[in-house]
C-alpha cells in the first residue's frame, strides 16, 4: 500500500459516460484508470441477475437512431469519436411507437423513425397547430447544446409556437419521461437535444439490450490501454491548494491522478469533497442540489411474444390520463397516472430473430422520501402493493388481453424502486437524470476535476457517451 | 517523404476517424469540409493521430493549414521530413 499509484486521468465510475471519456484519453496515451464501486459496469444503464435472467436497467432504447450510410448526426459522432463501426452495436430499429393521453389513451400521436410521419400525425390531429410545430422543428433543428449553452424554459419556446395544451403536453412528454431533470419543464436546449434524439431520429435496440453496448465500450477501451478497477469505489477526494490532490478509495488506498473525471454525478462528487488543509472536514454544503425526479418500474417476463396478446406492435407507449401531464416528484409513492410502457420484443430483429422470450416493463414517477426509509417488510409489501398498480394503469394504454392468459404466460417479475436506484448507483434520491441544475462545461472548484454524465447535460444512451466524450476532448485532450 | 506519401497518411488517418466516407475520390485542393461530412471534433482528432502515429506537432494556431490535402502536404511534408532527419 505504499506504492501510490498515479495516473493522467482517473475516472470515477464504469457507466456510459465514463467509458466513453477514458476510450478517449486512453486511445490518445494518457495512461487512465476507471473506478467503479459496483461489481458491474454501466451504472445507470446496467443491468442486473435474478435466476438466471438478465434485466436492463436504464436503456429501453437507443435514441438517435441514424442508418447506416449516415454521415452526421450524434450517433455517428459518437462512433467516430470512440473508432466503434457500427455494426457493433447491431441495433434494430422500432417499428413504431405511440403518445397515448386521456383515460382510455383516446388522443394518440405515432411515432417512427421517420420525423415526416410524425409531422403527418400531428397535422392529422391537430391542423391548426401544424404551422407552429413545423416552424417548431426548424428551430430545434438550429439549436446547438453546447458547453457555453444558456438556460431557457422549453415550454416558453413551445407555447410561442403552439397554442393547444393538449399537444404541448404531448410533445412535451416523452422528452420530459427520457431525460428531463426538472419538473414539469426543461431547458430549452436539453429539448432541443430530445426532439432531435426521439422525434427526428428515433429509436433502436440491441438484439441483446445493453450488454452488447457495454462489451464494445469495455474491449475498445480495453484494447486502447486502459485499466478498470471494479469492486472499488472512490470514498473520497482530498483537496489541497484549490486541487483533487488524491482519491482515497473504500479500502483506504491512495491514488493520484493529474486531471480527475467524475461521472457519479455532481451534488454525489461534491459530497466526496474533503480539504485535506482543514482538518479533512466536508467543506459547506454541497453545491448542486440533488434532482426530485426518480421512478418505478416493474418488469413482467413472459413464456411468450407479447404481440401474442394483442398488444400491437409499439416499441415504447409514453402515456397519460389527466387533463394536463404532471411531470413532478408524487406526494405519494407513485404516480400511475402517467408514465412509459417498453415492449422490447416491438424492435425489428429481422425476420429469423424474436427474443426468447416477452418482455413488459412499465414506469411510472415516484417519490424517493416515500420508499427511502421504509423498514425492510413495509417495503417488501409497499413494492407487492403498487407492483399490479402500476402495471394495471399501463395496460390501460394497450389494447385489453386475457387477464388468464397473461397470467398463465408471467414466468418471471421484478420490480425496482428508487431505493434500488440509490443503492447500486450512489444516485442521491434515486434521482436517475440527476440535478435539475446542469453543468455544461463540467467544472467544479477544484481546477483539475471535471464532471460528466447527466449532471453535465447530455442525456439518453448516445448522450451519456458524448458528454464523456465531450469532456474528455475539452479537459484533457485539448490541453496537450 | 514527398509531397503524395504525405497525403497518403493524412487520408489514411481520414479513412480511421470517418469510416462511412467515400475516399476513393478526393479532390486535393478542395476543403476537406467541403468534400466531407467532417466537424471540429474531426479536426482535432486529424491533428491528435498525426502526434499519436507520427510524433507531429499541430499548434492550435496551425490548425487552419489542415483545411485541403494540398495544404496539408504543403504544411506536413517538411515537418515529417525533419522528424526522419533526425531519426
Amino acid at each position: 500500500m505504499n506504492s501510490r499509484a498515479h495516473y493522467d486521468v482517473a475516472i470515477i465510475g464504469a457507466g456510459l459516460s465514463g467509458l466513453a471519456a477514458g476510450i478517449r484519453a486512453a486511445h490518445f496515451g494518457r495512461r487512465v484508470c476507471i473506478f467503479e464501486r459496483h461489481n458491474a459496469p454501466g451504472g445507470l444503464n446496467g443491468f442486473y441477475s435474478i435466476g438466471g435472467r438478465k434485466f436492463d436497467v436504464g436503456l429501453h432504447a437507443v435514441t438517435n437512431f441514424a442508418r447506416p450510410g449516415a454521415r452526421v448526426g450524434p450517433l455517428v459522432r459518437l462512433l467516430r469519436q470512440l473508432r466503434i463501426d457500427r455494426e457493433e452495436f447491431g441495433l434494430c430499429e422500432q417499428r413504431r411507437s405511440r403518445i397515448a393521453f386521456g383515460p382510455k389513451g383516446e388522443e394518440v400521436l405515432r411515432l417512427t423513425n421517420d420525423f415526416a410521419f410524425f409531422e403527418s400525425e400531428v397535422a392529422a390531429r391537430f391542423p391548426a397547430q401544424i404551422d407552429g410545430f413545423r416552424r417548431l422543428a426548424e428551430l430545434v433543428r438550429g439549436t446547438v447544446y453546447s458547453e457555453d449553452s444558456l438556460p431557457a424554459s422549453a415550454r416558453a419556446v413551445v407555447r410561442r409556437h403552439i397554442a393547444d395544451p393538449l399537444l404541448e403536453d404531448m410533445l412535451l412528454c416523452p422528452l420530459l419521461m427520457y431525460g428531463s431533470a426538472q419538473e414539469n419543464d426543461m431547458d430549452f436546449g436539453q429539448f432541443a437535444l430530445l426532439f432531435e434524439a426521439v422525434l427526428l431520429e428515433g429509436f433502436a435496440r440491441p438484439f441483446g439490450g445493453v450488454r452488447p453496448i457495454l462489451r464494445v465500450l469495455l474491449e475498445r477501451y480495453r484494447t486502447a490501454g486502459g485499466e478498470r478497477r471494479m469492486k472499488c469505489g472512490v470514498g473520497r477526494i482530498e483537496a489541497r491548494g484549490g486541487r483533487a490532490a488524491a482519491l482515497i478509495l473504500d479500502s483506504g488506498e491512495e491514488i493520484t491522478a493529474e486531471t480527475v473525471l467524475s461521472s457519479i454525478g455532481a451534488p454525489e462528487t461534491e459530497s466526496l469533497i474533503r480539504d485535506a488543509e482543514v482538518g479533512g472536514a466536508p467543506v459547506g454544503i454541497p453545491r448542486t442540489p440533488a434532482g426530485r425526479i426518480t421512478f418505478v418500474e416493474t418488469v413482467s417476463i413472459f413464456n411468450r411474444q407479447p404481440a401474442g396478446f394483442g398488444w400491437g406492435e409499439d416499441a415504447i407507449v409514453f402515456f397519460n390520463d389527466s387533463r394536463r401531464l404532471a411531470y413532478e416528484q408524487p406526494e405519494a409513492q407513485v404516480d400511475t397516472r402517467s408514465g412509459v410502457i417498453c415492449i422490447p420484443n416491438n424492435f425489428d430483429y429481422g425476420p429469423e430473430r424474436a427474443l426468447a422470450e416477452g418482455v413488459l416493463r412499465t414506469t411510472c414517477l415516484a417519490s424517493y422520501d416515500r420508499w427511502a426509509g421504509l423498514p425492510e417488510e413495509t417495503y417488501r409489501a409497499d413494492k407487492a402493493r403498487w407492483f399490479p398498480e402500476v402495471q394495471r394503469s399501463a395496460r390501460r394504454f394497450l389494447p385489453p388481453a386475457d387477464e388468464a392468459a397473461v397470467a398463465a404466460a408471467t414466468v418471471a417479475t421484478d420490480m425496482f424502486t428508487p431505493r434500488t436506484v440509490n443503492r447500486y448507483t450512489g444516485r442521491l434520491a434515486g434521482a436517475i437524470y440527476g440535478s435539475a441544475v446542469k453543468n455544461p462545461r463540467g467544472t467544479t472548484r477544484l481546477a483539475n476535476l471535471f464532471i460528466c454524465g447527466a449532471d453535465q447535460g447530455m442525456l439518453g444512451i448516445v448522450g451519456a457517451m458524448l458528454s464523456g466524450i465531450a469532456m474528455a476532448n475539452l479537459h484533457i485532450l485539448r490541453k496537450g | 517523404m514527398t509531397q503524395d506519401q504525405c497525403k497518403k497518411a493524412v487520408l489514411a488517418i481520414i479513412a480511421d476517424i470517418a469510416p462511412d466516407e467515400d475516399l476513393s475520390d478526393v479532390k486535393s485542393d478542395v476543403r476537406l469540409r467541403d468534400q466531407f461530412e467532417l466537424d471540429s471534433m474531426d479536426f482535432l482528432d486529424i491533428v491528435m493521430e498525426l502526434r499519436k502515429r507520427h510524433g507531429i506537432e499541430v499548434p492550435e494556431a496551425d490548425y487552419g493549414q489542415l483545411a485541403s490535402l494540398d495544404s496539408c502536404a504543403e504544411y506536413l511534408t517538411p515537418k515529417f521530413n525533419a522528424l526522419e532527419a533526425r531519426r
